[in-house]
């Protein structure tokens, strides 16, 4: 019977023999990832246990939440954080200036790689599996477990496949592709399951496009969201990686819970209306939506990449009047590259404000916080009640380009209706 | 083990946005988290809700980030159980993890009502409405995740055994 790449890297991961979907299985954990958020409790859970890392070099921490902090209990949150890393010696701890959004941060230091099992202690690690590995969120206790003994439980997960073809529409890009898929499942439809993503479209797309589509997978509740690593994914991490990685392909007869096509020439740009991911709709269905802020950045969309496209859309033009149109690039890396393509002075010229690499305003943290009844257009993943501020206020997800385009409208546009 | 509670309803899609909201997160400390548990979905619940008390929920429930402020906040706010008719991966695996007992039955995510009182049996998943007298068998548990209830989580699990 053939194997899904899932199944392969459980497989070489465990003992077990048994990967029948449903069972649980001790799998051993490539890289264990937590953030300033979710490292606190898994530090305090650790240390009630008195025995020393596993392995110092598998844990991560990358403090990217409230930082710069944004007051006395998030720099005392870290601060914990700091002292467990220097104290146990953990080699890859992000901080200050070597911080960015995790999720960024990772691939970019080639500290995940194709055929890792990778957890952290947040629910976009699904981020990794781009790169084709098998990468999940799980809680702090998890990681506290993976900390003490370098494994984690888990239960074997099916997996749907999900296969774009054709050609991508003009402005269409990875964030648009996942939305629409959530949009067409919606936010449970993978519960418990694995979305394989493939196709020629995929093949089509470079690296950082099908990050930003793994790290959505979470958003239609999946477990990982793995795309099989190519060419391009070897060339994007030969020059990072520091240990072996493996490459696994599904077998052809590998069992799928279900097979979905996706024709790319029906996708159009997306956006995410209120308060589910799951609410996506064409551009052209979005009618008259007036907004006060644009995010652009997060670990989906916050790469140099997502900030060409949005740069493309903003030079030369203004940022409507009225709105705050927020630019956050994801790592201290992506910001010198914008700076050095000149990306930054576009933003700035443009009206735009650049924030620091930080989730900030993401999750409703810091640096852009909305009030009751604003509005914003955001390139992050989450528009749950309250993701951004107040109770009152909405997020609509949508990619660069369509972000970059409406501050440049004040409300909700097509990048074709800016650049001719 | 039995608990017994009044219940308080909730929709499907339940996120952990609106079972503890980001703002919270800059401390983990439970008392502090379960004083505003369920604020985004219903700002009077930390202040209605009483030991014991059993929360039920569609389908879903715990969906979006990775926090366990989201189980621990609804454990320090007294609250015994969760009945939904799905949870959300992350959620699920957290509260064995951490010892909140949760169960799945789309029957009694759907029947019981606000301000009922239910009886669960955290060892058989035997769910009984004490208002409508009417009965629910929740999906059963697999063999690990009862140790791990039984062991007190998953902490307490590997002190005991010396591993997962
Ligand atoms: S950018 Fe947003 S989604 Fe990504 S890790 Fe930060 S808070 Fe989470």
């Amino acid at each position: 019977m053939g194997m899904t790449i899932a199944e392969k890297i459980l497989a070489a991961h465990t003992d077990a023999g048994d990967l029948e979907p449903g069972a649980i299985v001790k799998v051993r954990v490539d890289v264990a990832l937590a953030n300033d958020i979710t490292a606190p409790i898994a530090i305090r859970e650790f240390q009630g246990a008195e025995a020393p890392l596993a392995d110092p070099d598998m844990v991560v921490f990358v403090l990217d939440h409230f930082t710069p902090n944004k007051d006395i209990a998030s720099a005392n949150q870290c601060k914990m954080v700091r002292d467990f890393a220097l104290a146990h010696g953990v080699g890859n701890f992000f901080d200050g200036g070597e911080a960015g959004v995790e999720h960024a941060l990772l691939p970019e230091k080639g500290l995940v790689l194709p055929g890792d099992l990778i957890i952290g202690a947040d629910s976009h690690t699904c981020t990794y599996g781009a790169l084709g590995a098998f990468a999940t969120g799980v809680g702090s206790t998890d990681l506290a477990a993976a900390m003490l003994t370098s494994h984690a439980w888990m239960k074997v997960p099916e997996s749907m496949k999900f296969v774009f073809t054709g050609e991508l529409n003009p402005w269409v890009g990875g964030k648009d592709l996942v939305l629409y898929l959530i949009g067409k499942i919606g936010v449970d439809g993978a519960l418990y399951r694995v979305l394989e993503i493939g196709g020629p479209a995929i093949s089509a797309l470079g690296v950082s496009g099908r990050l930003t589509i793994s790290n959505m997978a979470i958003e239609a509740g999946a477990k990982a969201g793995i795309i099989g690593a190519d060419h391009k994914t070897v060339e994007y991490v030969k020059d990072r990686a520091q240990r072996p990685y493996t490459v696994y392909e599904s077998d052809p007869d590998a069992r799928y819970f279900s097979v979905t096509e996706f024709d790319c020439s029906n996708i159009e740009p997306q956006v995410a209306f209120p308060h589910l991911p799951e609410n996506s709709r064409g551009i052209s269905e979005t009618g008259e939506v007036r907004i006060d802020q644009v995010i652009i950045g997060s670990c989906t969309n916050g790469r140099i990449e997502d900030l060409r496209e949005a740069a493309q859309i903003l030079k030369g033009r203004k940022v409507a009047r009225g709105v705050r149109c927020i630019v956050m690039p994801a790592t201290p890396a992506v910001y010198l590259q914008a700076e050095n393509e000149g990306l930054v002075k576009t933003f700035l010229e443009a009206g735009a404000i650049m924030g620091p690499p930080t989730c900030g305003p993401c999750l409703g943290g810091h640096m852009g916080i909305l009030a009751k009844g604003e509005k914003a257009v955001a390139t992050t993943n989450r528009n749950f009640v309250g993701r951004m501020g107040d109770t009152g206020s909405e997020v609509y997800l949508a990619g660069p380009y369509v972000a970059a385009a409406s501050a440049v409208t004040g409300k909700i546009s097509s990048p074709g209706e800016v650049v001719s | 083990m039995k608990l017994t509670g009044t219940v308080h309803r909730f929709g499907n899609d339940v996120d952990t946005d609106a079972i503890i909201p980001a703002r919270y997160l800059n401390t983990s400390d439970p008392e502090h988290l379960g004083r505003h548990c369920m604020e985004d979905a219903d700002p009077s619940f930390a202040s209605r809700v009483s030991k014991g008390d059993v929360i039920v929920a569609g389908k879903n429930f715990g969906c979006g980030s990775s926090r366990e402020h989201a189980p621990i906040a609804i454990k320090a706010c007294g609250v015994s159980c969760v009945i939904a008719s799905s949870f959300a991966r992350i959620f699920f695996r957290n509260s064995f993890n951490m010892g909140l007992p949760i169960f799945e039955s789309d029957e009694a995510s759907a029947e019981i009502r606000e301000g009922d009182t239910v009886e669960v049996d955290a060892s058989t998943g035997l769910i009984r409405d004490l208002t409508t007298g009417r009965e629910y068998r929740a999906r059963p548990i697999p063999a690990f995740m009862q140790e791990l209830i039984e062991d007190g989580g998953l902490m307490e699990h590997i002190r005991k055994r010396g591993g997962i």
